[in-house]
């Protein structure tokens, strides 16, 4: 049986499929992408703007946010140079506003980002460990699971007992177990692909592949989540600010500023709902560039 | 007796037995998985069931046989990405994995794999010519050094460095991937490399790109091969040897030439018999085969491929086939009652004779 | 399916264990000696020796986790502090509060949501879509207790529409849906509370009609000279599975989510008994109410997972 192949030099390469100049990693084209989307960009100049604020409130803000005034209590929008009004204690309300913005945006953040270091870690763990180490991680993940986000934020404190501190441990918990779904899924993906197995043939070790084959085909999935999430845990911190689980008066935050400023709504009501108006546009913002953020990263390459 | 110094030129340092002592020998390999049936019950996948030859230093051994039959396990469990049940490798005279032998470590810097699907074997969040630098990279080399060895090997498998090491694998195509991946496995200089069903997914006249590659870099880099593949004619083109497997285990092995014009196995003869012919006049009427192979949970006793062969006889049925001891090279063995006087087969005094 | 159900079951089991454990815990994350978080303030000293001996607080955690497992299981969570009545009567009382606002709010939430999803999904990347898509973002970004605080200050402060808070005055006990003058009283919470879940149901609708429209077989049946509304009607009628576990699931969140928005409209709901609680540290009940509401959370959870298997056969033999 006669039997003859094409012989071609092992040069001639089959036609080229991309412009040699277009070469762009993965990171590289989601900020090109982002780039090209009027809608999150403006968004995001929006959060950096109430950020800028925050940080900067006392170089912005027009007044004193602690400075009470007995005759100034409760007054209309633009009432002698205050643009939106005073709150109960006569403090002006713009000012409070600016400032909330520092425990609000804080709590927004910071639970997110232990989640996901945390999370995103465990997550890792439990996709590249054994099967024991993934059983006790994710059953115990299960648990948390089966409680609806604001009711163990509020279970946890509630039984610790209100402040800063415990709602950012409470905030923590409630959302570690959904990104720790979301990085165990990722890492079970990759790891069984077949360069892992190269990796391991390369002669690599389990933390050389963690570092560089598994986490950066992890973090993509593990950032659109908790980008997702942030919008989330400004509305539950606020919540639970709300119910008094947050700050302590007088510190200005805008969940405690609406349950304070809620007790007066037959006075003034619409000065009462500046504090929420601030919550929802922040938390609209986060939503639409989270929105932005996964349409540029959720490609598949 | 006096040893006789071979040319300078064919000597690799790392050489410790000589041209005689076989680069591989496998001995008893088996590798069962264990699973859950439908109904619950534990039960094993037999993907690999006592599997023994060798590979002869600076030889091609093809690996043959249909879709599920253990192939890809047989590589796996040689490079040690999983470990075997039971059974010895012994590379270059020294067992892999034991005490007074070489580390797995040892093993796989001299023992490469080249993987089937060019998508997922590339890491797709790294520049290519990372991904060959890896492998120097873990071994010690500094980035520089390992860099270097990658735009070398990127320009050994036929890839400009420059155009295309920046790249990412979606960058690429199918063929240019795989030749990534074959410069990624020679780029920690191994002595023998496995390819698993490598040029399988690729285009007709790419395939042959490739192919003709690999055989020059085999030459230039005085290597090994074990080259697995479910396609016949790639097996013929770039074989020395052939192992034909059938369920987890070896039915036969031998010569290219021999195996291609003289099959003794049914199964070999029906594959064989199976593939398409550029010739309308040798169009086949009937499939030599029918059917799926049985499930390697629950093979059938005997020979495995009893349900499936023309011949089977109640001999078959009662006694699984040895593979016919083997000398060298030339030899043709065969696992199958018909070639076995011995055996109690009523064709076996016909066929043993041919 | 008996086997499904047995199978989700023994899935469900052990994280309700998880939960009970959780819960119980929460005794001591409070600061301070557990016993205290669960006694009323005035007790004596030898009070409280002798109800750490009785409830088993002078034992192991282990053993005493057991004992209130098991009290647990018969109903018996202890004293409120607040009330002294029984933690069990005040928690299925509220929750009964906390039942009829979703029961009403899910249903509204998702024919609004269903709807508008559908009308997006239809017409991907047009202004109805843009439209509708925007408002499920506001939806879900919205918070809920400020558009009540809003609900509030339009229709009862400035137009006096609608009552404000509470239930009526004759109570919760004598509420009733039949009463047009009660039914006032549910609108502005009941709408409020749908709020997020149109926003999540109407992003997974259209979601799933987009999906859905682009599968082989809406082409087929294009190909097959079907008119434009019977193809969607098609598309809406693949969609419906996945929405409902989508509403199933908030209809559990809703129910454990509900605190804020009773504790805006005073709503004698478990939330705002919870609420309460938490005001008044009042641990058993706060254990009790978060207790019971997860496990209706797990509950629902399984409901809706066989509900699902039970109409999609795809999902059974995963």
């Amino acid at each position: 049986m006669a039997h003859t192949l094409a012989v071609t030099t092992p040069t001639d390469l089959e036609p080229d499929v991309l412009p040699a100049n277009v070469v762009r990693g993965y990171w590289q084209s989601v900020a090109y992408r982002l780039r090209h989307d009027p809608v999150t960009l403006f968004f995001g100049m929006v959060i950096l703007l109430i950020i800028l604020a925050a940080i900067f409130a006392p170089w912005i803000a027009p007044y004193d946010p602690y400075k009470e005034s007995v005759i100034a209590r409760l007054k209309p929008f633009g009432w002698r140079g205050h643009l939106i009004g005073t709150d109960e204690l006569g403090r002006d309300l713009l000012t409070r506003i600016i400032y909330g913005g520092r425990i609000s945006l804080f709590m927004g953040l910071a639970p997110v980002a232990v989640a996901t270091v945390v999370g995103g870690a465990l997550g890792i763990l439990a996709g590249f460990g054994g099967r024991r180490v993934n059983t006790v991680i994710m059953r115990t993940m299960d648990v948390f699971y089966a409680f609806p986000s604001v009711l163990l934020a509020v279970a946890i404190s509630g039984a610790m007992g209100g402040g800063i501190a415990n709602g950012m441990i409470a905030l923590s918990m409630v959302f570690t177990p959904a990104l720790c779904r979301i990085s165990e899924t990722a890492t079970a993906q990759v790891r069984n692909l077949d360069f892992i197995e190269a990796a391991r043939a390369s002669g690599a070790g389990t933390f050389t592949i963690l570092r560089f084959h598994v986490l950066g085909n992890v973090l993509g999935p593990i950032f659109i989540y908790a980008s997702s999430l942030v919008s989330v845990s400004i509305l539950l911190a606020s919540g639970l600010s709300f119910l008094g689980l947050g700050v302590k008066p007088p510190e200005p935050d805008w969940g405690l500023m609406l349950s304070t400023l809620r007790q007066s709504i037959y006075v003034n009501p619409w000065i009462c709902a500046m504090p929420g108006a601030a919550i929802f546009i922040t938390s609209i913002c986060f939503n639409l560039v989270s929105d932005g953020i996964r349409a540029a990263m959720d490609v598949r390459m | 007796m006096q040893i006789q110094p071979l040319p300078d030129d064919d000597l690799d340092p790392r050489d410790r037995g000589g041209q005689a002592q076989p680069l591989l020998i496998v001995e008893g390999l088996r590798k069962f998985f264990r699973v859950k049936t439908q109904d619950g019950k534990p039960a094993a996948v037999k993907a690999v069931d006592d599997i023994s030859f060798t590979v002869f230093k600076g030889e091609t051994l093809g690996v043959v046989g249909e879709s599920g039959c253990g192939k890809s396990t047989l590589a796996r469990l040689l490079m040690h990405l999983i470990e075997p049940d039971y059974g010895t490798l012994i590379f270059d005279g020294e067992a892999v994995d034991s005490p007074d032998g070489i580390t797995v470590d040892t093993l796989r810097q001299q023992l490469q794999m080249v993987f089937q699907d060019s998508y997922s074997s590339l890491n797709p969040r790294m520049p290519v010519r990372d991904s060959v630098a890896f492998g120097p990279l873990v071994h010690g080399k500094t980035r520089e050094q390992a860099r270097a060895v990658a735009k070398d090997m990127l320009t050994k498998v036929g890839l400009n460095p420059d155009l295309f090491g920046p790249r990412y694998p979606h960058e690429l195509s199918g063929g240019q991937k795989q030749r990534v991946n074959i410069a990624r496995a020679l780029a920690i200089s191994p002595r023998m490399v496995i390819l698993d069903e490598a040029v399988s997914a690729l285009d007709k006249s790419v395939e042959a790109q490739v192919l003709n590659l690999l055989r020059q870099l085999k030459r230039s880099f005085s290597l090994t091969y074990l080259f697995i593949s479910h396609d016949l004619n790639v097996v013929q083109y770039i074989s020395d040897r052939v192992l034909v497997m059938y369920l987890g285990r070896v039915v036969e092995l031998g010569p290219v030439e021999d195996i291609f014009s003289r099959p003794k196995h049914p199964y070999t003869q029906a594959l064989l018999g199976s593939r398409s012919s550029m010739d309308p006049a040798r169009r086949l009427e009937e499939p030599p085969i029918t059917g799926d192979p049985p499930s390697p949970i629950d093979p059938p006793s005997g020979c495995r491929f009893r349900t499936r062969c023309p011949y089977a006889e109640a001999v078959c049925a009662a006694e699984m086939p040895e593979l016919s001891t083997w000398r060298d090279r030339e030899s043709h063995v065969t696992a199958c009652h018909m070639q076995n006087s011995a055996s109690g087969h009523s064709l076996a005094d016909v066929m043993g004779r041919a | 399916m008996l086997v499904l159900i047995l199978r989700r079951l023994a899935y469900a089991a052990p994280i309700a264990l998880g939960v009970s454990l959780v819960c119980f815990s929460l005794v001591y994350l409070a600061p301070g000696d557990p016993l205290q978080a669960v006694m009323p303030a005035d007790v004596t000293p030898d009070m409280v020796e002798m109800i750490r001996h009785e409830y088993g607080f002078d034992k192991p955690i282990p053993v005493q986790y057991a004992l209130w497992l098991w009290r647990a299981v018969q109903g018996d969570f202890g004293l409120s502090i607040g009330s002294r009545r029984p933690v069990i009567v005040d928690v299925l009382g509220s929750l009964q509060n906390t039942l009829l606002l979703t029961s009403f709010a899910v249903p509204i939430a998702f024919v609004i949501g269903y709807t508008l999803g559908a009308i997006a999904g239809c017409f991907p990347g047009r202004w109805l879509d843009r439209t509708v898509t925007g408002f499920a973002v506001m939806g879900v970004s919205v918070p809920n207790y400020w558009l009540g605080i809003v609900m509030v200050i339009a229709f009862a402060v400035e137009l006096s529409w609608l009552p404000a808070t509470g239930m009526g005055p004759r109570g919760s006990d004598a509420f009733s849906i039949f009463s047009l003058g009660d039914l006032r009283y549910l609108v502005m919470p009941v709408f409020t509370l749908s709020m997020v879940p149109v926003g999540i149901i109407a992003r997974s609708t259209r979601a799933a009609v987009a999906e859905i429209r682009g599968q082989d077989f809406v082409i087929t049946l294009r190909a097959k000279g079907l008119s434009e509304t019977a193809v969607i009607r098609h598309v809406l009628k693949n969609a419906l599975p996945q929405v409902l576990a989508v509403m199933g699931l908030q209809f559990g969140y809703l129910m454990g989510g509900s605190i804020l928005i009773e504790t805006v409209f005073t709503w004698p709901g478990s939330g705002f008994l919870l609420a309460k609680a938490i005001i008044n540290r009042d641990i058993p009940v706060l254990q009790g109410a978060i207790l019971l509401l997860s496990l209706v959370f797990v509950a629902t959870n399984l409901v809706v997972d066989l509900l699902q298997s039970a109409i999609d056969p795809r999902i059974r033999r995963a």
